[in-house]
């Protein structure tokens, strides 16, 4: 399996409402942020958590936020970041 | 937490999701679930599957684990160049050496520098790295902290003692899917030529969280 992404391409994490056992925190949705590195293949935890085998797996990245994007208000430094996993299929290009 | 704890940072950002509650204040498992967990461990030991020593080993060995052993990797890592190069590019083999496996989970060490300090949490649960740092604390698993960390991180550093300098970078890391997060702290100054069981000394579980320094030399040579 290809990532589809590289270290340092920009992405926007999707704002879908999906119930379940989904690993990607509402206050990333929507959000725009970079590559940090390519984890890689995994399977997905939103079959695995419901007894199946968790197949096709998907490509798992490290994505890096600005503080600044994720909070209109965020009481920091301009350069302070988190960084989150997100699958591949929860993320689009910018 | 009780009822008469502060929890205006619990419900002031509606942008958060919370997967359930925290674990620590859980109610016991339904009745239906305590009766199903009992039901499966007995016929899998009926069947011959697996042993009533097979469950008390497992949980043995998982509550066995303790700081001590992350400690003991940082110490290394701090004497040796060599395997920190290796523990920060291929953890796994480098975590060979303390016969810690991760998996299914990898292990991600990030690094604190003069310019960078990194803290960790999970969001959506109370993912952590038991392998090299055993049961979490009971905080790490509380709503509070795991809602603020990543929505005020110097707020919640400075509640527990930690003054960031503004010119330092704060890396929060939400442990949310497949790696779990080691971090490893800054040596402290006065340390040349320690051996690595001296320096193991110094780093306790909360630098490894990244809520704290490691001590210095003062906090415990006698």
């Amino acid at each position: 399996m290809d990532p589809k992404f590289r270290p340092g391409d920009q992405v926007q994490v999707l704002q879908r409402d999906q119930p379940g056992h989904v690993r990607t925190p509402m206050y990333v949705r929507g959000k725009t942020g970079v590559i940090e590195r390519i984890v890689g293949s995994f399977p997905n935890p939103e079959l695995l958590a419901v007894g199946h085998s968790g197949l096709p797996y998907k490509m798992l990245y490290r994505v890096n936020f600005k503080q600044g994007e994720l909070w209109e208000d965020y009481d920091g430094e301009s350069d302070d970041t988190l960084e989150i996993e997100i699958y591949e299929h929860w993320l689009a290009p910018v | 937490m009780s009822e008469t704890h502060d929890h205006s940072h619990d419900h002031a950002h509606p942008t958060h999701t919370h997967d359930g509650k925290p674990i620590q204040e859980d109610p016991l498992p339904s009745l239906e679930a305590q009766i199903l967990e009992a039901s499966v461990r007995e016929l899998l030991i009926e069947k011959g599957v697996i042993s009533s020593d097979d469950v008390r080993r497992a949980i043995d060995q998982v509550e066995s684990r303790t700081p001590a052993l992350g400690a003991k990797i940082v110490a290394r890592a701090w004497d040796d160049a060599e395997f920190k190069d290796k523990l920060m590019s291929d953890s796994d083999e480098a975590l060979m050496a303390f016969g810690v496996d991760m998996r299914p989970t990898e292990l991600c060490v990030v690094e604190n520098t003069d310019d960078v300090h990194n803290m960790v949490v999970c969001t959506l649960c109370s993912c952590y790295p038991r392998p090299v740092l055993g049961i979490p604390p009971a905080w790490y698993k509380r709503r509070d902290y795991r809602s603020r960390a990543v929505r005020e991180p110097r707020a919640i550093l400075r509640e527990f003692g930690t003054d960031i300098p503004e010119k330092k970078q704060v890396r929060v890391h939400d442990s949310n899917a497949d790696l779990r997060y080691l971090v490893l702290p800054q040596r402290p100054d006065g340390t040349e030529g320690w051996d690595q069981e001296r320096l193991a000394r110094l780093v306790t579980r909360d630098s490894m969280i990244g809520v704290s320094d490691a001590l210095a030399p003062a906090d415990v040579e006698d």
